[in-house]
């Protein structure tokens, strides 16, 4: 397979919500409000990389990761996973990717293997393979073997990322897609996965899109970084060459946070959407 | 052969699911069956008092069959019904929804597990359901055709599954109160049917409208088969006619699905909420 894991040439992505904060008339129709989450993104992956998506919350990172998992048509442009693109050739895609986001979406009463063997017989997985295999990458995320069949609404916020994680690899995705996977984790859970993920790469031959509002974890895990800001990229790069191009204010190591600063002129904070 | 297995895996997996579901919910299964089992017991006892309240000699074995009939068939058209529409409700109460439409499943095959899974409940469903109530009172079934009835209820579920599909669609596009709206679909398809009483009740606008529902024929043939002993042979032209209609129903409901599922992917409504 030659082709490359992702291509994204010109994207563009408009919602349109209710207004809500203005005060309405009985009967009178709410105006709506138009929300440009992406402005043309182009952006080209390759094989066995780890590519960061760094920005803040509402930045459109999530709506990115979304738009490539099919989850979200795009309203303009194109986005090709390994040559399939998204919108005519979804099937192909699903087969290929898979996706771990911060929520970590669950049947809550259901056990972890209960949740992870639902997954894989969606992905038309042998279940009795799917069972050793689950069990093999639960143990390595550092997840006991009395979890395994305990309800998921007992475990801790960690211990059911480390699950979706584990879910996200158990079908073997040649491009696996995580949105903020370590947010909310304690920094040891925080390790165990960043570790997990390069492992993923070494041992697996996948190819990774993390999205993240981390700077420490995107400077740590990623070959390259991309920096989007209101829905554009504003810069493309490996981690040294973007610190490198802006000089630190105080004179000492420049960081990310200086970088995203001098670029977009503000803060990456951790705002509400 | 591999893509038949690998589909055969998917559907599975919805049955399952719905399996555990019942499992980890047992107590809410529990409350609404013994919900449905003192429904089917008050609307029957209504057949049993009506000597008392209308002051004359009736037929009461014949209420009481007439009116056990129909709520019993309800109840199993209407599990059929809620199972179908729910399999996008579930998703949206547990936030799984975007997990299940990232999976590279066909929604044919999301609906052959869902459907396979909630025919299975909704027999043993009115079969517990029939054999507590029919000890309540003395049931006559002698000259019944039973076999006739079983056939016209599969192909009655048939359309119950593609009306199923036409309801999965409201969560899809109201995240908040799609599954709400579902349960006017089915109250309103409940007073046009004929359940309780005949359809020749109601006023011809509404008599209109209830020859348009499966329900009805579902109904009337179920009566035919075990009041009066109604042949195979002349059921057959309704059940043809049921089947035809229910697969009708699910292409459209499946075109209507497809087209919905698009339009939330476009505007955005598949992400998580609730």
């Amino acid at each position: 397979m030659n082709a490359h894991p992702l291509e994204i040439e010109g994207v563009r992505k408009v919602f349109t919500r209710k207004d809500r904060t203005k005060r309405q008339r009985p009967l009178e129709r709410r105006k709506r409000e138009v929300v440009v989450a992406l402005k043309g993104i182009d952006l080209t992956i390759e094989r066995g990389e780890i590519f960061g998506v760094l920005g803040p919350n509402g930045s459109g990172k999530s709506t990115l990761i979304r738009l490539v998992s099919t989850l979200l048509l795009p309203d303009s442009g194109r986005i090709r996973v390994f040559d399939h693109d998204v919108e005519h050739e979804p099937f192909a895609v699903k087969r290929l990717i898979n996706r771990v986001s911060v929520d970590a979406a669950f049947f809550k009463k259901f056990s972890p293997i209960e949740n992870l063997l639902y997954a894989a017989r969606l992905y038309g997985l042998n279940a009795k393979k799917a069972r050793e295999d689950m069990k093999r990458i639960m143990k390595r995320l550092g997840l006991k073997e009395e979890t395994f069949n305990q309800p998921m609404e007992q475990m801790s916020r960690g211990m059911q990322q480390k699950v979706a994680v584990a879910r996200g690899l158990l079908t073997s995705p040649i491009l696996l897609l995580l949105d903020e996977p370590t947010t909310g984790l304690d920094p040891h859970s925080k390790r165990d996965v960043q570790k997990f993920v390069r492992e993923i790469r070494e041992i697996h031959d996948a190819t990774v899109l993390l999205t993240t509002h981390d700077m420490e974890e995107a400077d740590r895990l990623c070959d390259r970084i991309a920096i989007i800001d209101e829905g554009k990229i504003v810069a493309l790069d490996t981690p040294d060459r973007l610190k490198r191009s802006v000089a630190s204010p105080e004179g000492g190591k420049t960081t990310l946070e200086d970088v995203f600063l001098s670029l977009t002129g503000h803060r990456l904070e951790e705002e509400g959407e | 052969m591999n893509r038949l297995i690998r589909e055969m895996r998917g559907a599975y997996a919805f049955v399952e699911r719905n399996f555990n579901l019942i499992k980890r919910y047992w107590g809410w299964e529990l409350v609404w069956l013994i919900y449905s089992l003192v429904n089917s017991l008050a609307v029957t006892y209504i057949g049993a008092g009506m000597e008392r309240i209308s002051g004359q000699a009736l037929d009461t074995e014949y209420l009481i069959t007439y009116l056990l009939v129909g709520t019993l068939i309800w109840q199993y058209l209407s599990v059929i019904f809620y199972a179908i529409s729910e399999m996008i409700a579930w998703e949206r109460w547990e936030g799984t929804i975007e997990y299940t439409f990232m999976a590279p499943v066909s929604r044919a095959t999301h609906l052959v597990g869902t459907t396979l899974f909630a025919i299975g409940y909704g027999i043993i469903r009115t079969l517990i359901i029939l054999a507590i109530v029919a000890s309540f009172f003395h049931l006559d079934l002698g000259g019944a055709n039973l076999s006739g009835a079983v056939l016209l209820l599969l192909a009655g579920s048939v359309s119950f599954v593609g009306l199923g599909i036409l309801a999965a669609v409201l969560p899809l596009l109201y995240p908040e109160r799609g599954a709400q709206m579902t349960n006017a679909a089915a109250a309103i398809l409940l007073l046009i049917s004929g359940v309780y009483y005949p359809v020749e009740t109601l006023p011809g606008w509404l008599q209109t409208i209830a020859s348009a529902s499966p329900a009805t024929y579902v109904i009337e043939g179920m009566r035919a088969c075990l009041l009066h002993g109604e042949p195979t042979v002349t059921l057959l032209p309704t059940v043809f006619i049921l089947i035809g209609v229910g697969i009708g129903v699910i292409l459209i409901g499946l075109f209507v699905f497809r087209y919905v599922e698009a339009y939330a992917k476009r505007a955005g409504r598949l992400k998580r909420s609730g």
